[in-house]
């Protein structure tokens, strides 16, 4: 029964893709094409794909002496921990990957690192901030995005210009990274003298936020942080303007983060959202596109404006080809020694691991910026207002 | 299927009560199937190390845990006919509860799990008493609920992590000698649990306490007209049926690295394994094997394959709807039926 | 003290539209003893279809609801001859079962036709402020809308043939069979209307939050828990249920934190359940 299954899907793969002569290396990852991660998944996906199309254009990568087109194998993780230590055992044993990209968000990366540390596979961590999973004593496992305890960290600058004796309101979603976030972020903010008015945190699926928002308005708060992902996130945002919640400043994690988030409209002015990544950005790449050259080399193949998660996963892919071609080999030892080393500027910002042995590969050279959703000449546009030296537009409080 | 039931009801029913405990034991190790069970479980768990394949033995782990969550549903389901649409809470108390232990008090692995299972037979007893007063649909609608309440304290339990869950670091597994031999001591732990169950199945339906269960499932109202100390017994084998999907749920979690409230109270796998007993035909010992190792296989194939990953619910739904309308008695329920040696060989 | 107030009436005015779902299911449950494990999925094509309509024809969503009816009908009825038929009357396993493979196959051809990413319908309306506490409008016309469905279900049920029809087989099928009902067409009927029913709602809950295709998986826990505690096939219950829970839900959130609200619904669940299986509003079963 078993070998009939695994000789139909052979049959399958064979038939998809053809048969190639050159030197290939065998990149694997499980995306979450159905199920509750579908949307941000996808993004990181296209991110994932460009570069993949990009280098293969270019004729792959070159390491020692040789060049290696890029192959992708990835299967669907459905949004769940359940396959994921099967999937990863496949991709390593059978499908042979050399490379691996990390499944999206911090549980499912958790998982998937067990697997890939005992057969001392590189694995590349696009989309999970939450620190705790890199302070678990891997040494295979690298982090492209900005942990989590700093994303916040902008919002409270802010306020600590514009409103030293702020009231805050934190109300997240009960989920590892936001609340990882929030928490963070309460013992900043009570170290910078900040009052926290409330603490409120609600489940994924909330679509009633109303009793939430009359706590807020009974508080007295004058800012809100927190949030979570796109749906809770648009969602507050739009019954806080219904409810005419008279806040000062509200930053939400993720959510205002995405192009779509327009659609809010009204409810949108005035929301901020830390960012790993903005097309506006201005920074200077050591190698590969600027950010104005990604964006648009984004836009044009997928009719769609890049978020942090597309910019997240075509950067996280260059670093480890970066890697790669500096190891001049694509042993996976060599190439985590020249990840250790990695101390460089991409479109994405900076790079850079941690090599403490008791927070292996948590990313500490990276850095947020602020974007805020404020009106111009009547549209809605989302402009970088912190930190000062990336800004595009004053701060609207 | 109700009347291979009342066959089975009635070559159980044949033994004479009084009798040595060795006799009994004797008995059962003169009949050919306790002995397949033996040797199935050998099978599944030699057969990665024979073929020296990784894949196979996460593909036939998670076939393991589902063939441990169906045949233990199955002594609510097929045994008592009493619904258990939250059955997934034992797994998810008793991952948390072996996992914690296992971690936080650093407990030895076996007697974490150990614990884990005690601890939800225990509270499943307690609760029996309660919710097994409901008959039908109001049981099935409890035993949601009763989920989905422990679901929403878990997520509030800060001890155990909150929503955020126990995350396991590789230092857990040293003392099974890191994580490549202590994820082949989960499977090995883990196949053993399967081949426990299947055993319970069988020790259970050839037992007098079994017939008082399969008489609650045929008729209450008479079995307790006739004797059988119905809410007694229902506890009692709601019990039962927590204590190893509690142990294979901290077996389970341990080797996954991590446990959060969504995965380990997700309603869907609850429903799953109901739809393994199906398809394999509830009620009997092997259906529910065969259920989850076709139901494994299929979900596997769906999800490799590229044409059919992106409408792998979809079949999955599609079959499960033909074989409700068409199959009540499963496969094996069809297979007897139509091949009445089988009966001794799978029962 | 205010606050409490307001999150009272705001919890009361979301408990209608949750009434309103939980009277498709209990309608079905009355009529044939059918837990229908679509009825999530249904809530979301309910949903879709006011989506597609206001975003095709421009309407307002309210304008949109007799078609949601006609469309939830006629997809019950289909549902019904599809998977409900061959099951009725089996154990309790077969119909869940059979509902919950459509739930599937629900789920998974609009997952695959439209992600799951998120929608909204964009619907404003002017909102009550009391103080600094705001009622919003799509909130208590949602309200008002449910309820004056259920006096419309209401008056069916009683005052026409077909609505008798279906109470006749509620109470006795046989009886009813032996009196010259086609009873199978009027099992059809009521799945019809329990399925508009619970497109209703969805349209409803679209015009006050955003969902996604999984969106129904939460609302058809919670019109269990309505159905409940308005007692099982009570359809008049079953939106005092609502209200109910919606009252508890708002009484409780001023005092603890929003995260317990699931602890506290499903404790009442299971303990009404087990000390009252009838329901809190049993005595309102005509």
């Amino acid at each position: 029964m078993r070998k009939g299954f695994y000789l139909l899907a052979a049959a399958a793969f064979l038939a998809a893709g053809p048969a190639l002569a050159e030197d290939t290396v065998t990149i694997g990852f499980t995306a979450s094409q159905t199920g509750k991660l579908n949307n941000d998944s996808t993004s990181q996906l296209r991110g994932f794909e460009l570069w993949r199309d990009d280098v293969n254009a270019k004729g792959g990568i070159k390491a020692g002496g040789k060049s290696y087109k890029v192959k992708f194998v990835s299967y669907d993780d459905e949004s769940q921990g359940t396959r994921v230590q099967q999937l990863y055992t496949r991709l390593i044993t059978q499908d042979k990957a050399q490379f691996l990209f990390s499944p999206y968000s911090s549980g499912l990366v958790a998982t998937a690192a067990i697997i890939s540390e005992q057969y001392g596979k590189v694995m590349m961590s696009i989309g999970g901030a939450e620190e705790k999973t890199y302070k678990l004593g891997n040494k295979y496992l690298f982090q492209t995005y900005t942990g989590a305890s700093q994303y916040l960290a902008g919002a409270l600058d802010v306020l600590k210009h514009k409103n030293p004796k702020a009231k805050i309101a934190f109300v997240y979603e009960d989920d590892p990274f936001s609340k990882a976030v929030a928490q963070a972020t309460r013992e900043l903010a009570k170290k910078d003298g900040f009052t926290v008015a409330l603490e409120e945190s609600y489940s994924s699926s909330t679509t009633d936020f109303g009793p939430i928002i009359n706590k807020v308005i009974s508080s007295g708060a004058d800012a809100l942080l927190g949030g979570g992902h796109y749906a809770d996130g648009s969602t507050l945002a739009r019954q806080l303007h219904d409810q005419k919640a008279k806040l000062k400043w509200v930053t939400l994690l993720v959510a205002p983060d995405s192009p779509n988030f327009s659609k809010l409209g009204d409810s949108a002015v005035g929301i901020s959202v830390p960012s790993q990544w903005e097309p506006q950005v201005t920074y200077k790449p050591d190698f590969g596109p600027t950010p104005a050259e990604f964006a648009k080399e984004f836009t044009a193949k997928y009719k769609i404006a890049p978020g942090y998660h597309a910019a997240g996963g075509y950067s996280g892919a260059m670093i480890l080809q970066h890697a790669i071609e500096k190891a001049g080999s694509i042993d996976p030892k060599k190439v985590a020694a020249e990840l250790n080393k990695t101390d460089v500027t991409t479109f994405f910002g900076k790079c850079k691991f941690s090599t403490d042995p008791k927070s292996h590969g948590l990313q500490i050279g990276h850095t947020m910026v602020l974007a805020q959703w404020q009106m111009k000449d009547g549209k809605l546009v989302k402009e970088v207002i912190w930190p000062d030296n990336a800004k595009t537009a004053n701060i609207m409080y | 299927m109700p009347s291979s039931i009342s066959q089975d009801v009635a070559k159980a029913g044949t033994f004479k009560p009084q009798r040595s405990f060795a006799d009994e034991i004797y008995r059962h190790v003169r009949e050919p199937f306790p002995w397949l069970i033996v040797i199935f479980t050998a099978v599944v768990g030699l057969a990665p190390v024979v073929m020296d394949d990784v894949s196979l033995r996460e593909s036939l782990l998670l076939a393991a845990v589902y063939v441990t969550l169906a045949s233990n549903l199955n002594l609510m389901i097929g045994y008592a006919e009493y619904v258990n649409f939250g059955n997934i809470v034992f797994f998810g108390l008793g991952g948390y509860i072996g996992v914690y232990l296992a971690t936080s008090w650093h407990v030895n692995l076996v007697l974490s799990v150990l614990a884990g299972g005690v601890c939800v037979s225990a509270l499943a007893y307690l609760f029996g008493r309660g919710i097994l007063g409901l008959r039908g649909a109001f049981f099935a609608l409890a035993t949601i609920g009763v989920n989905e309440a422990i679901h929403a304290f878990v997520t509030n339990f800060e001890p155990w992590g909150g929503a955020t869950g126990i995350y396991l670091s590789m230092d857990a597994y040293e003392p099974l000698g890191g994580p490549m031999s202590g994820l082949w001591f989960c499977y090995y732990l883990l196949v053993l649990v399967m081949g426990l169950s299947l055993l319970l199945s069988y020790a259970i339906k050839t037992s007098k306490f079994g017939l008082g269960i399969l008489a609650i499932g045929q008729n209450e109202d008479a079995a307790a007209v006739l004797g059988v100390p119905t809410p007694r017994y229902k506890a009692i084998i709601y019990a039962i049926s927590g204590f190893l999907p509690a142990v294979a749920g901290g077996l389970y979690f341990f080797k996954s690295g991590i446990i959060e409230p969504n995965g380990a109270f997700d309603l869907t796998t609850s429903i799953e394994a109901i739809v393994m007993i199906m398809l394999g035909g509830a009620g009997t010992i092997t259906g529910p094997v065969i259920g989850a190792f076709l139901y494994e296989e299929l979900r596997g194939f769906l999800l490799f394959s590229e044409t059919f990953s992106h409408l792998q619910l979809v079949l999955a739904g599609a079959l499960l709807l033909i074989i409700v309308l068409f199959v009540p008695g499963g496969l094996l329920g069809w297979l007897r039926a139509r091949l009445p040696w089988l009966r001794k060989w799978l029962q | 003290m205010i606050g409490i107030l307001a999150s009272v009436v705001d919890g009361v005015l979301v408990g209608a539209v949750y009434g309103l779902a939980a009277m498709g299911l209990t309608l079905i449950w009355g009529v044939m003893n059918v837990i229908n494990l679509s009825h999530g999925a249904i809530i979301v094509l309910g949903m879709f279809v006011v989506y597609f309509l206001t975003g095709a024809t421009g309407v307002s969503a309210y304008v949109g609801i007799p078609v949601v009816v006609v469309v939830g009908f006629v997809a019950g009825i289909i549902i019904y001859w599809m998977s409900v038929n061959r099951v009725i009357g089996r154990p309790i396993l077969m119909s869940l079962l059979a509902t919950f493979s459509l739930n599937m196959i629900i789920i998974g051809l609009a997952t695959a036709a439209w992600t799951t990413s998120p929608y909204n319908v964009p619907v404003s309306l002017p909102g009550i402020t009391v103080q600094n506490y705001t009622f919003t409008g799509t909130h208590i016309m949602a309200a008002i809308i449910a309820g004056a469905i259920a006096g419309i279900l209401y008056l069916f049920l009683h005052y026409t043939r077909p609505g008798k029809a279906i109470r006749a087989v509620a109470s006795n099928r046989d009886a009813a069979e032996l009196n010259g009902i086609p009873t199978r067409q009027v099992l059809a009927m009521a799945f019809g209307l329990g399925v508009a029913l619970a497109c209703v709602s969805g349209a409803l809950i679209a015009t006050l939050f955003p969902f996604t295709v999984l969106s129904g998986g939460a609302y058809q826990l919670k019109s269990f828990v309505v159905t409940v505690l308005g007692g099982l096939g009570n359809p008049a219950g079953a939106l005092l249920g609502g209200i109910a829970l919606g009252m508890v839900e708002g009484l409780a959130t001023p005092f603890t934190p929003v995260s317990w609200t699931p602890i506290i619904e499903f404790g009442l669940f299971v303990l009404t359940l087990i000390a009252f299986p009838r329901g809190i509003f049993a005595f309102t079963k005509a």
